[in-house]
């Protein structure tokens, strides 16, 4: 009797052991499916204010005319990358569901070819669920030799469906370095330390 | 905490062992050191997980005296931001994942068999395994101290891109060590379950276990769902640093953001992780010492599950500044203050509990009942930082250090106590030095009350938290908490004088050590024999 | 009954608004907002301290009545199923007329109307930048308090470590949209007087609103943990009427055209000696130390820096663009060429560095108008 039961305790340890493993993985599982699934709850909800990172089609509906939203555009560096970014049109007063167009300016400052690309970032958040960018500079890397120069057009839309109580959209380009810097660069800030 | 010399096994039970499940143990196997490392024994291996979080509850107090030492006055007196940083951060890991989690471990290896009448946990060499992980993670995490760029410095919460791209080049080790102490939580996780589903006594159904068993089941769910996240996000905070990717990092197309929500998902439950067990231990003290069944047993275990359930629901209430959107404000804030209305329910159980009782107050009882008026303190705090308009103005404050501080110290920290010295006559067959127990209970309640009620102050009057120095206005709450630090900090010395004079000697304990004691543990003698409940003993399935 | 009680919070929380609002408590502040959120604070104060008196009262009272050393005999009843039901609905009404006022003020915190005036705040470790949107104004704004203050060598001011070099400057009964983001970790900008905490996240635009209704200096820190000088980063807002802010806009155009003539000329090493120490004392000395002896590895120490002293170009680019993943931000567009120049000579000349170059401010310009 007593040892029956230690039989079946013993079976029900391995039962219970194999499926909180079980469990385990797929907590680690969901871990890392958590990733892809933000980006996703992202796109639906306008969380963090990203954009799409590739081009959209223009929907095709007619401007709002008794709506205008500012739409603001900023463009800022970052440490590390010698290059500049200018937006010819800082402000444009847009009726909804019009597509408008505005011009950037790359330039590498630095001595040194180097690779960059402009990550966007709009505000509200919930704006970037309608704004629609038709072409972009944003969806790739730019590659820029010393001292040279880019333009690029930036097409958008805002549609229809953009909430009423959204008067004003920010959208900010910051650029980031995507090749690594120049070797020396990183060494001698080591090499500064015990200099 | 408990003895350094292991309660020895009787003959009898010696010669009982046979066909028992912990047929693993030898007598006379190793002696001295190595007995300890290869031991598989459940009560020898709490007493391990015991000791090891003492330490660790001294080193972290270390790291926060020297905390509160900086700020006794404005300016930089003694250590430099650096360093500042690098204390706060370590006193926050070590006190949450080495003395908090390691003792509620203990506790549980100690008397989970004992009060299901089990003779040893399901997987005994597991378990040692499980436990020397520790001392390996703890050994390395504090090691990053005398690392080059010091240790980690970006708080207990590590948010990236501050712990990743601008983190100092010890991080990798303090990825390292979480990992191993997160393996030890699951492997100790997976034990508890095991044990508690599987070899309760004949005649136990689960709605006869004790609350201490039920909560720590509970407990051990919630560990298995979220300590795999937290696994999964310091991986990914070591590939952005060590390989490249870019998870959280903006320039390739991550969301620094994204590790806020990946942490708080791991984060709030590990929250409830370090008080659940403790309203356990409190639903078992009270009843005792009220010598009157606990009220409300069924709505009990409900609350626990729905605590931990909801605890899943909540994490972005520790993100209302980071820029949600409106519905997801709302959201958190209505799903936060659902968690009040369990919480509610237990507060009120252990209140009506004392009603019409019979009532002592022996030190166990002391704690237990500080534990309910000062975390009860703590819960109002946490429903006015629920409040997410209102959080604008407490996020990242002294207010929300005031709040997490009263229910860990008085409250997780309180009940480990309050379960020590209730279970001290059990383990080592003497009861505490009833005087010297209550010096260390008025001396820390004065101490911890000291220390972290007027933080609150500080925090609505805008001192923002982990900053080594701070305007003038705030210098005198800045001097009563460091001297109720201090206080609480010595006065943890007696706790340790109480527990070496009880494994010493003492007033013997018999086998039912406290009049009102009704769970099996009562029905071994004291102090308990090595090995117990080989033959599964008589239950009654009345009692709750 | 209910009427009844809810005038008494009203009261106790119109008292508190006199007795509390000191510095124990959380300011009234000059916004519709920072109101609103203090009501709601006190009101839920005074509920948690209503319930806390009813619940302990219970607890203290059963456990004097009840102690067995007068004679208690213990009950023996463990549940009842009615009572339970009545203390879970309780909480449940209670939380319900908490939440209502509590949505209410959030929808107030979300009005998205059009602002008359947007601020891009950025923050860096460890200062911030504003710059008004469309009005190219744009300036850092640093802890004034001196390291001597911080180590107790002078004696401290009254708004020791909440006094910058140049405050935000916004106007009063205007609606102002603050954006916030970071160069490099996440920071939280926050004056308590204004009820505006909002993090600041590297590569992401978060917004946030003000209307200030009082003129006056309001003062706030950095409220998130950014590394080493995480305490040394204050926030002052200076508030004004808007035609003074409409004068001080027009001067703070002036005094940045002022600010950038002489770029054509030739300086003397002297000259650029004296300024660059003003703008490295400002800047540079809270990383790399007030004598150039940095704190390695994080800060490399610039006295006898040998990379940066044997390759002018190497030094200038540093500090011009910055260093990426690491603390050194780039500078290009937080301080003028001049500035640059004068900073990068103090460099290349103090603490024995001696090279006895003066690098001219004209270079400078020229690298950064490349364009």
């Amino acid at each position: 009797m007593a040892r029956q039961g230690i039989q079946d305790a013993r079976k029900g340890v391995r039962r219970t052991v194999a499926r909180t493993l079980v469990a385990l993985a797929g907590m680690f599982v969901f871990a890392f499916a958590l990733v892809p699934l933000y980006d996703v709850f992202c796109q639906v909800t306008g969380l963090n204010g990203k954009t799409s990172n590739q081009a959209q089609a223009l929907a095709h509906e007619g401007a709002d005319q008794d709506r205008v939203v500012t739409m603001q555009i900023i463009t800022r560096g970052s440490p590390g990358l010698p290059w500049s970014l200018e937006a010819h049109t800082r402000q444009i007063r847009v009726h909804p569901g019009q597509s408008a167009e505005v011009h950037f300016t790359f330039e590498n400052l630095g001595d040194e070819a180097s690779v960059a690309r402009a990550v966007p970032s709009v505000s509200p958040s919930e704006a970037s669920l309608h704004l629609r960018k038709l072409a972009c500079f944003c969806f790739q890397n730019q590659r820029l030799a010393s001292g040279e120069r880019f333009e690029a057009p930036l097409v958008f839309q805002l549609t229809r469906d953009l909430p009423d109580d959204i008067k004003t959209v920010t959208l900010v380009y910051t650029l980031y370095r995507q090749d690594a810097a120049p070797s020396r660069k990183s060494g001698t800030q080591a090499r500064g330390g015990d200099a | 905490m408990a003895s350094h010399l292991p309660p020895r096994p009787t003959a009898q039970q010696s010669q009982a062992e046979a066909g028992g499940m912990a047929s693993d143990e030898h007598h006379h196997g190793p002696r001295g050191l190595m007995r300890w490392l290869l031991t598989t024994n459940h009560k020898e291996i709490g007493t391990l997980y015991l000791i090891f979080s003492l330490s660790m509850f001294f080193i972290g107090g270390i790291f926060a005296m020297v905390v509160r030492a900086e700020l006794f006055q404005p300016g930089l007196q003694l250590v430099q931001p650096e360093f500042f940083n690098q204390m706060t951060t370590m006193h926050g890991l070590i006190m949450v994942f080495g003395a908090v989690m390691p003792a509620f471990v203990g506790l549980a290896n100690w008397m989970v068999p004992l009060q299901i009448g089990a003779p040893d946990m399901a997987l005994p060499r597991l378990n040692n395994f499980s436990f020397w992980l520790l001392p390996v993670a703890f050994a390395l995490l504090l090691s990053t101290l005398v690392m080059p760029g010091g240790a980690p410095n970006f708080g207990w919460t590590f948010y990236a891109p501050l712990s990743t791209t601008y983190a100092p080049p010890s991080t990798t080790f303090f990825i390292f060590s979480l990992h191993l102490a997160g393996i030890s939580s699951i492997l100790g996780a997976i034990n508890i379950i095991a044990t508690i589903l599987n070899l309760r006594t004949p005649g136990m159904r689960m709605m006869d276990m004790s609350l201490f068993v039920w909560t720590w089941l509970i407990t051990a769910f919630l560990l298995i769902a979220v300590m795999p996240v937290l696994a999964g996000v310091i991986t990914m905070m070591l590939l952005d640093i060590n390989f490249g990717t870019s998870f959280f990092n903006a320039a390739g197309g991550g969301d620094p953001v994204l590790f806020q929500h990946l942490f708080w998902f791991f984060g709030h439950p590990e929250v409830y992780i370090m008080i659940l067990p403790a309203f356990g231990i409190v639903s078992v003290i009270i009843p005792t010492f009220a010598r009157k069944r606990l009220f409300g047993y069924a709505s009990m275990v409900y609350a626990t599950a729905s605590i931990a359930i909801l605890s899943f629901l909540v994490w972005a209430h520790h993100m209302f500044v980071v820029g949600l959107p409106l519905v997801a404000e709302l959201f958190f804030m209505y799903s936060t203050m659902l968690i009040a209305v369990p919480t509610g329910v237990k507060v009120f159980n252990w209140i009506t509990t004392l009603f019409r009782g019979s009532l002592t107050f022996e030190p166990p009882m002391l704690f237990a009942l500080a534990f309910v008026v000062l975390f009860t303190i703590g819960g109002f705090s946490g429903l006015m930082l629920a409040i997410s308009p209102a959080d604008f103005q407490y996020h990242d404050t002294y207010f929300v250090v005031a709040h997490f501080h009263y229910v860990l110290v008085p409250g997780a920290v309180f009940a480990i106590m309050a379960g020590v010295y209730y279970w001290l006559p059990k383990w080592t067959g003497h009861y505490p030095h009833t005087r010297l127990s209550q010096w260390h209970f008025w001396l820390s309640v004065i101490g911890v009350n000291l220390t972290f009620f007027p933080m609150h102050f500080a925090g609505l009057a805008g001192m923002p938290r982990r900053i080594p120095d701070y305007a003038l206005q705030f210098a005198d709450f800045n001097m009563i908490t460091s001297i109720g630090a201090f206080m609480f900090g010595i006065s943890q010395l007696l706790f340790v004088a109480v527990v070496v004079l009880c494994v010493r000697g003492g007033e013997k304990a018999p086998a039912k050590a406290w009049d009102g004691a009704e769970d099996l543990e009562w029905t071994i003698p004291s102090p308990a024999p090595l090995h117990t409940f080989e033959t599964p003993p008589h239950f009654e399935p009345h009692r709750h | 009954m209910r009427l009844v009680w809810t005038a008494g919070l009203v009261a106790c929380s119109g008292l508190s608004e006199s007795v509390l609002a000191n510095g124990w408590n959380m300011p009234v502040g000059v916004t519709d907002v920072s109101r609103e959120i203090h009501s709601l604070h006190m009101t839920i104060f005074w509920i948690c301290v209503v319930i806390g008196v009813v619940v302990f009262g219970a607890m203290f009272y059963s456990l004097f009545r009840y102690r067995r050393s007068r004679g208690a005999k213990a009950a023996n009843f463990h549940e009842h199923t009615t009572v339970e039901v009545i203390w879970t609905l309780i909480p449940i009404l209670i939380l319900v007329a908490m939440a209502i006022p509590a949505t209410a003020t959030l929808k107030t915190m979300y009005d998205a109307s059009e602002a008359d005036l947007d601020v891009m705040v950025t923050g860096q470790q460890w200062r911030w930048r504003y710059s008004y949107l469309g009005e190219d104004v744009a300036f850092t704004s640093n802890l004034a308090t001196s390291r001597s203050q911080v180590s107790g060598e002078s004696a401290k001011d009254e708004n020791y470590l909440l006094e910058v070099d140049e405050p935000l400057v916004l106007p009063v009964d205007r609606k102002v949209r603050l954006l916030m983001t970071s160069d490099d970790v996440i920071h939280s900008w926050w004056v308590p007087d204004l009820a505006v905490k909002q993090d600041a996240v590297p590569g992401f635009v978060n917004e946030n609103w003000v209307r200030i209704n009082e003129p006056g200096i309001y003062r706030g820190q950095c409220a998130e943990l950014c590394g080493r000088d995480h305490a040394f980063m204050p926030v002052v807002v200076k508030a004004v009427e808007p035609e003074r802010f409409d004068d001080w806009l027009a001067e703070r155009k002036e005094t940045a055209s002022q600010a950038a003539l002489g770029v054509d000329r030739e300086w003397e090493l002297d000259e650029l000696m004296e300024r660059g120490e003003q703008v490295y004392g400002t800047i540079c000395a809270s990383c790399h130390q007030p004598d150039g002896s940095g704190s390695p590895p994080a800060f490399p120490a610039l006295a006898g820096n040998q990379a940066i002293l044997e390759d002018p170009d190497y030094h200038i680019d540093t500090v011009v663009n910055g260093v990426s993943g690491s603390a050194m931000p780039a500078f290009r567009s937080t301080l003028n060429a001049v500035e640059l120049a004068a900073v990068i000579t103090y460099e290349r000349n103090a603490w024995g560095n001696e090279t006895g170059e003066a690098i001219q401010p004209a270079d400078i310009a020229e690298l950064l108008d490349a364009q």
